[in-house]
């Protein structure tokens, strides 16, 4: 897409552009961290009790569902792709709960962990052995994967009562939540594989350039299948997280529009959507940006329509300001 | 130019069998499938292929066909339009409130502010360059904002008055069909006309099938683009309205989900996500398909409607493998 460049203003005076190219790239990278700070900021000037542990408990129990999927979705997006039935997987997760509690919570968890993987799968499949585009390959779990969860649990909301599986939503450990605790580690693992091993690597050369990487020798196709699967599992992790918070299995309301948010996250926290890049920290201050941008317009009295606007204007804004800063280099 | 139209710019005249078979199982698949999936309705349920219930699947998917025929060309020029579902929303809120002042205001409402959408979004794809996806989806989440501040967070729901000339464009009939399905099989044809016929249309093929060529060869790659989402936004908020004339008030929730069922539809029928092949029959096709399937599902009554779903995203997955290796056949 990058073939038909906005035309530039002519050779300008190199300083003068210098300068600007280089506030665009500054804001590029961290407009998401500028975002964050001040609206953290903003909150601790404007809002009651923001500075407050269980605010900040709140906020981040509420944030990690998202955050996880959007783990998930970071790395799709660096291969160039696009996941959209993390919101189902999270339902069938979360159907699968209450049908093998009765085995006990982790064994029950785990099955909800291979069915993310085995759906991560079939898109991954799809996108790298069949060659459909990701968007249609993952649109067909999408539709499928939540009617097939509402089969499951025979369409109904399920009451859950295992004292061990709900302990997941509601215990802590030195006053942080599980759930959180969960998110925290999932983040520096995602963050880990991203930097640190050959795999990360791949992800981003594919993603950079899937016909240079086969000739270079990558497995491209093994690195595509493997980012479905990991965001798969991770939809999974989130759906059980979701499901114990809830104490109830939902499948037809959990994870609804998940994808929307994730994909925000990771758009808002600087992964280009053009794929070659993976920023698993930007994501995560994407996730924390969105959450918080919601909690302060709720706190503040502004309707939620509003905030849905606001959120859209704010998508715009982080990619015009890619999109800019990608043109004056 | 006309070469553009074909679905693979490989030459024609040494097609081999195979690849010209491959060819005419993209282009007419869903219409076949159609058929098929019609054939055994009508044998294993003595309901389905009655007058009435044929023209119920006809009511109830004239709105997403009208939709599809937008994000068809969209599609073909390689974009994509995921604010549909909203914009339909909105369209039927307006067209509620439009109503107060006649049937132009009933009409019009909804058509200039849902072109001006399109022409934001189209002006944010085709001038700024950004991505299509990325746009629609602030688009999708901005203007169901939109439609919430309207309607006093959802809460109200703004209702046609009863013996409005609007209302009875959705409800009433003419030679056995309802006006939405002539509405919308005029603007299959309309549309069928402009792409095949026109400069613009022509253009779309281009543009879907390779921008940086159309932009060398002169062509207004810009403008087409722009044009594209504003015809399909003016199309979604048109199925707005009229499904509001329908149900007799403009439903701040509806078409949540929407522009995933059209874009499988237009999948579905043939046109290449990848833009620059595609065909509006094969969209009509794809569209009716997900309704029969929808309709049989019914039929059986003891099945759970999540069902519907389940068959629903199977037939996606299948039909995306076949076009893929369809489409890789003609390419060898």
């Amino acid at each position: 897409m990058a073939e038909i460049a906005v035309p530039s203003p002519g050779a300008e005076p190199s300083a003068r552009s210098a300068r600007r190219s280089d506030v665009a790239g500054f804001l590029r990278d961290n407009g998401v961290y500028v975002a964050l700070g001040l609206l953290v900021l903003g909150n601790l000037l404007l809002t009651d009790n923001f500075a407050s542990g269980a605010n900040l408990r709140t906020q981040l129990v509420q944030v990690a569902p998202v955050l996880i999927v959007a783990l998930g979705m970071t790395l799709v997006i660096g291969t160039e792709g696009i996941d959209l039935s993390v919101g189902s997987v999270m339902a069938l997760a979360a159907a699968l709960i209450p049908l093998w509690l009765g085995l006990g919570p982790g064994p029950a968890i785990l099955i909800a962990l291979m069915v993310g993987a085995a759906a991560g799968a079939f898109n991954g499949a799809l996108v790298a052995y069949v060659g459909v585009q990701p968007i249609v390959a993952t649109l067909a779990l999408f539709v499928a994967g939540r009617g097939l969860a509402l089969v499951l649990a025979d369409g109904q909301l399920k009451q859950i009562e295992n004292e061990g599986f709900l302990s997941l939503g509601t215990a802590e450990i030195l006053g942080v939540p599980i759930i959180v605790l969960i998110a925290g580690v999932l983040v520096l693992a995602v963050m880990f594989v991203a930097r640190r091993t050959t795999f990360g690597r791949h992800v981003v050369a594919v993603g950079g350039n899937p016909a240079a990487s086969f000739l270079a020798g990558l497995p491209v196709k093994r690195t595509l299948l493997t980012v479905y699967v990991i965001s798969g599992v991770l939809a999974a992790v989130a759906g059980v997280l979701a499901t114990a918070r809830l104490t109830a299995s939902d499948p037809s309301a959990v994870g609804q529009l998940i994808e929307l948010s994730a994909i925000t996250a990771v758009v808002v926290g600087g992964t280009p959507l053009s794929g070659g890049g993976v920023r698993v920290v930007g994501t995560v201050a994407g996730a924390l940006l969105v959450q918080l941008i919601d909690s302060t317009l709720i706190k503040n009295d502004v309707p939620d329509s509003l905030s849905q606007i606001i959120q859209a204007l704010l998508i715009i804004a982080a990619v015009a300001v890619q999109r800019r800063a990608g043109a004056a280099r | 130019m006309s070469s553009t139209v074909d679905a693979a710019p490989a030459a024609t005249h040494d097609a081999g069998r195979g690849e010209r078979f491959a060819r005419l199982a993209q282009r007419n698949g869903a219409l076949i499938v159609l058929v098929l999936v019609c054939v055994v309705g009508a044998v294993s349920f003595e309901s389905f292929a009655t007058g009435e219930n044929l023209r119920n699947i006809a009511v109830q998917n004239a709105f997403l066909a009208l939709v599809a025929c937008g994000m068809t060309l969209v599609i073909l020029t390689g974009g994509i339009d995921l604010s549909v579902g909203s914009v339909l929303a909105l369209g039927g809120v307006l067209g509620a409130i439009g109503s107060e002042a006649g049937l132009i205001g009933a009409i019009g409402l909804p058509l200039v502010v849902c072109g001006a959408i399109g022409l934001l979004q189209g002006l944010l794809v085709g001038k700024l360059g950004l991505a299509p996806f990325i746009v629609t989806l602030a688009g999708l989440l901005g203007v169901r904002g939109l439609v919430l501040t309207l309607t006093d967070e959802g809460a109200d729901t703004p209702t046609i008055e009863r013996g409005s000339p609007f209302r009875s464009l959705g409800q009433d009939e003419l030679l056995g069909l309802q006006l939405p399905v002539w509405i919308a099989l005029v603007v299959f044809a309309v549309a069928g006309v402009v792409l095949l016929r026109t400069r613009f249309g022509q253009s779309l093929f281009a543009v879907g099938g390779s921008e940086s060529a159309s932009q060398l060869m002169g062509l207004n790659v810009t403008r087409t683009k722009v044009l594209v989402y504003v015809i399909s936004a003016v199309l979604a908020g048109l199925a707005g309205a009229l499904l509001a004339a329908r149900s007799s008030s403009g439903v701040p929730t509806v078409g949540m989900g929407l522009e995933l069922d059209a874009i499988a539809a237009v999948v579905i029928g043939g046109t290449l996500l990848a833009g620059g092949a595609g065909s509006l029959t094969g969209t009509l096709a794809g569209v009716l398909l997900l309704g029969v399937i929808q309709n049989l599902i019914n039929q059986v009554g003891d099945l759970n409607s999540s069902y519907q779903s389940v068959v629903s995203g199977a037939f996606l997955a299948v039909v995306v493998v076949v076009q893929t290796y369809l489409s890789r056949k003609q390419r060898l």
